[in-house]
């Protein structure tokens, strides 16, 4: 079977029960994308499924043939990475660093959401566009849970990556 | 001139050598070393290593709470395709995980089964489809027999534990008589659930045997102690076993000792001839790693009529399997936070059969302030005097009870700082009296305290001869900082930028550290780095023929006498230095703590119940900072987690086999996103010479000591309720809500 991830075509020989998760960690060596639970409760797997955030530890690696994949390794390197990840790095958007790559997965995705006007349960109207407050982005973000509680840090780093102004709380000193 | 350095902490450490550094690195608010490669998903954690001809395994639990095995079945199982083995071991299987800090095996004998899900097999597959199917083909016959389910019915068995972090049972004067003589009393029970630490990555092992004996990649928090575990339960010299654990995907306790995927994975790779990889599913993180206990805490407080306690009194219960002897030490912080001349701290075990109780973040003061910090509230309410103020009149002298001094202890400023900060003056005193909408609004205060502990750590320090500093210790980063906080340590001691120093952490080839526990992590293994370097310095100055006093170091230059020299120049070959930090009198003569002050503004709706953390500010002393951005992380962590016990988390015990029904995060709420308001966090400067050579507190366990007392206090400011069953369901306020 072929799967087009990050741009690249991939070759795997998997079983029909393979998640998308299990195939992108067990077969393909791209361990980016966590398992916390494997149940669609925890969000640490989140991936972009022609660019929609999705758990992928909830869908079937064979559903994905024709989709294009983008993992946290395709959204930046560590020695290139996308304002996203230099944001939460800057605003220390994490600790142990597991859920991570599913919190930046998924702000990609909710980023792109808030574009194109998708309300939420919090929003004021259906139609729009979203003003993207605090409240408005932990809404988006509540399914990528952090047990670390990194959840302030998040907010402040994607806020950043949007363009809006600093949280008024926080502080944030000098790089090494 | 020897290249080891030892420091037993038997004196104030009055100055240290981070004062003289002028790199420029220690207490700033530096990003992590190692954050680059965690947003890049490219820190390796334990079940992320690639081995040719890996196997999988998973493991297979008792369908019985108690009882004994008769038979594993592996007939079914054995006909999928691609499935290796069923593999069990009941001698060597672990029956109950271990405990933090513990050198030898944890209670083996998988022929018994004491609680639901122990884990008795692991089926070993080619892939982990295969094996996950095997694992539910597996047929476990055994004898049931009954077991105890019921905490409730059985407090009148609880037994006294033997001497765990504190004495299970101390008492001075006459608290019953105190308690008829005081002006003003509380006397109440509270009652906090069972937790998980529900850690993000669930407990792994890869296992790989070759000559030289095991390799084992798991996520520890301590690697030197959890290597004898292991090695113990294996029958293995410790030589023989090595564990890695370079990124550890957050631990909170869980992973202070080791679990039965551990013992299975080695068993089954030594069986097999092949590396075994294990994860545990969210569920069996759940039902057979280790877990918070309940408790029952009764509070006893007793004051004149000016709001001073004479009488303190705080015993409490919590559950454990038999033989084991962790007992939650809820009352560790009632022993020297407040006055009181007749005092009484008791701890008993429940035994039961509940999946193993022991250390989650902040063992004791977590659950013991929940209560503690409640009474006072209902004590301050009763002497019409404010809950800050009571505090503030409460703060001893010295210990109440070990008659010394306390080291730094910025008590009263953490309160002061905290009620101008968050405007303490403008709350409402009256309950149920502020309101917008269908919103009750509520403010509380609750103080913190952890107790400060030194433990023995080691680590290397070596320059090499293109002058980069090496370090080496088997310390862990499970979130905490530590990759950060030792290059900075390790890079002003020498003088040293950011990229020239490079932190080698989690291998137990490296000497023995403390590992990721009781928040002693950063200033037991940063002390161990800290005389290394010091050691590593005085070299330098024997080599530049000087005095170590006068010797500078920035910027990779060796500066004294007016001469500078890069420091490639004396470096040779290169230098190695070893350190070691052992605790010593200062740990006898003087009652450590970090404080701190909870200040929360919460919303209930009058309607629903739901309550609402709409605002919160914090302020902590725990000695020298040493990385200001990761300590305020920790601290947001700390909050948060208190944040989860006062109003969602909780274990939920089927009471007909203790069987833990929410046994995912789907069911166990642990906070998310929308639950949390930006924090107002602040980190006073302090020093704590008492406590080491770096003169820093822990602070990873701070933030939650006290947290969800504050809530709980904002909620009854809010709406006249008190809960004293955490955590605060609006089902437990509902009924009591003034009108809509």
């Amino acid at each position: 079977m072929q799967f087009t991830i990050n741009g690249t075509v991939h070759e795997a020989d998997i079983d029909v029960r393979t998640s998308l998760l299990d195939l992108l960690r067990e077969h393909l060596g791209l361990t980016g994308s966590k398992k916390g639970c494997d149940h669609g409760q925890c969000g640490a797997c989140t991936v972009l499924v022609n660019g929609r955030r999705i758990n992928s530890c909830l869908t079937l690696a064979v559903m994905h043939q024709d989709d294009e994949i983008t993992t946290i390794e395709g959204i930046g390197t560590p020695d290139e990475l996308a304002p996203l990840q230099a944001a939460f790095v800057k605003h220390d958007g994490f600790q142990c660093g597991y859920c991570t790559p599913g919190q930046i997965c998924s702000a990609t995705g909710m980023l792109d959401e808030v574009k194109k006007g998708w309300p939420s349960h919090v929003s004021e109207a259906l139609d729009g566009q979203v003003d993207l407050t605090d409240t408005e982005i932990s809404e988006r973000m509540s399914g990528n849970l952090c047990r670390c509680s990194a959840y302030p840090n998040i907010v402040a780093a994607i806020r950043e990556a949007a363009g809006l102004a600093p949280v008024e709380h926080e502080v944030v000193g000098e790089d090494a | 001139m020897s290249n080891s350095a030892t420091l037993k902490m038997d004196a104030a450490a009055e100055h240290s050598l981070l004062d003289d550094g002028v790199q420029g690195l220690i207490g700033q608010p530096l990003d992590r070393v190692d954050g680059p490669k965690k947003v890049a998903g490219k820190a390796p954690y334990s079940a992320e290593y690639a081995f040719d001809n890996l196997a999988y395994g998973v493991l297979v639990g008792a369908p019985f709470a108690r009882g004994r095995i008769t038979a594993i079945d592996d007939t079914a199982a054995m006909s999928l395709p691609g499935v290796l083995a069923i593999v069990s071991d009941p001698d060597k299987f672990l029956r109950n995980s271990g405990q933090g800090g513990q050198n030898e095996a944890p209670v083996q004998n998988a022929h018994e089964v004491f609680y639901m899900h122990q884990p008795v097999a692991l089926a070993v597959a080619e892939t982990f489809e295969q094996a996950r199917a095997a694992a539910a083909a597996v047929v476990v016959r055994g004898e049931p027999i009954d077991g105890e389910y019921d905490f409730e019915a059985r407090l009148d068995t609880a037994d006294t534990p033997d001497d765990g972090v504190i004495p299970p049972a101390t008492s001075q004067g006459d608290i019953d008589q105190a308690m008829v003589d005081a002006a003003v009393t509380v006397d109440g029970i509270w009652t906090t659930p069972g937790q998980n630490s529900a850690a993000m990555e669930p407990h792994v092992s890869t296992a790989i045997w070759d000559d030289d004996g095991l390799t084992l990649y798991g996520a520890y928090q301590m690697v030197a102690s959890d290597r004898m575990q292991l090695a113990d339960a294996l029958g293995l010299d410790p030589e023989q076993v090595r564990i890695v654990s370079a990124y550890v995907g957050g631990g909170f306790g869980s992973k202070l000792g080791i679990s039965s995927e551990a013992v299975a994975s080695a068993i089954a790779a030594k069986q097999l001839g092949r590396p075994v990889k294990t994860v545990m599913t969210r569920q069996q993180v759940f039902d057979a790693t280790i877990r918070r206990s309940n408790t029952r805490q009764r509070i006893r407080l007793g004051a004149d009529e000016n709001g001073v306690l004479h009488a303190i009194g705080h015993e409490s219960l919590s559950s454990n399997l038999p033989d084991e002897d962790f007992f939650e030490p809820a009352g560790i912080a009632t022993h020297f936070l407040y006055r009181g001349e007749h005092r009484r701290i008791t701890h008993g075990i429940v035994r039961m059969n509940r999946m193993l109780s022991g250390s989650m973040r902040a063992p004791g003061e977590a659950v013991g302030l929940l209560a503690l910090e409640c009474a006072m509230d209902e004590l301050a309410e009763k002497l019409g005097l404010d809950p800050v103020e009571l505090r503030k009149r409460n703060i001893p002298d010295i210990d109440p009870e070990k008659q010394i001094p306390y080291s730094a202890r910025k008590q009263v400023e953490c309160l002061e700082e905290g009620a101008k900060r968050f405007g303490w003056d403008r709350r409402n005193r009256t309950p149920g009296a502020m309101r917008e909408g269908e919103w009750l609004i509520g403010h509380g205060v609750a103080a913190a305290a952890r107790t400060n502990q030194l433990m023995q750590s080691e680590a290397v320090a070596r320059l090499t001869p293109e002058g980069r500093l090496v370090v080496e210790t088997d310390m862990t980063d499970i979130g905490t900082g530590t990759y950060t906080v030792l290059m900075q340590i390790a890079g002003e001691m020498l003088g040293l930028p950011a990229d020239r120093v490079d932190v080698h952490l989690g291998d137990s080839r490296f000497p023995p550290a403390a590992g990721s526990g009781g928040s002693w992590g950063a200033g037991s293994s940063g002390s161990s780095v800290y005389l290394a370097c010091r050691k590593l310095r005085e070299q330098l100055a024997e080599k530049l023929d000087c005095d170590p006093a006068k010797l500078t170091l920035k910027d990779g230059e060796a500066i004294a006498d007016n001469r500078r020299v890069a420091i490639t120049d004396l470096i040779g070959d290169g230098l190695e230095a070893h350190g070691r930090i052992e605790p010593g009198k200062t740990s006898e003569s003087h009652t450590q703590s970090g404080y701190g002050a909870h200040f929360c503004e919460v919303r209930v709706n009058a309607v629903t119940g739901e309550v609402r953390v709409a605002r919160w500010t914090a302020v902590y002393a725990a000695g020298r900072i040493l990385n200001e951005k990761t300590a305020r992380s920790q601290c947001y962590g700390g909050i948060i987690f208190g944040i989860g016990a006062a109003l969602t988390e909780a274990l939920v015990h089927d009471p007909r086999d203790g069987r833990i029904v929410n046994h995912d995060l789907a069911e166990y709420h642990v906070p998310v996103h929308a639950d949390i308001p930006q924090l107002d966090v602040v980190l006073l400067p302090e020093r704590d010479p008492y406590a080491n050579p770096l003169q820093a507190k822990g602070i990873g366990e701070l933030g939650i000591a006290g947290a969800g007392a504050a809530v709980a206090n904002a909620v009854y400011n809010a709406t006249g309720v008190r809960v004293r069953d955490y955590p605060l369901t609006l089902d437990k306020l509902l009924s009591g809500l003034p009108p809509v």
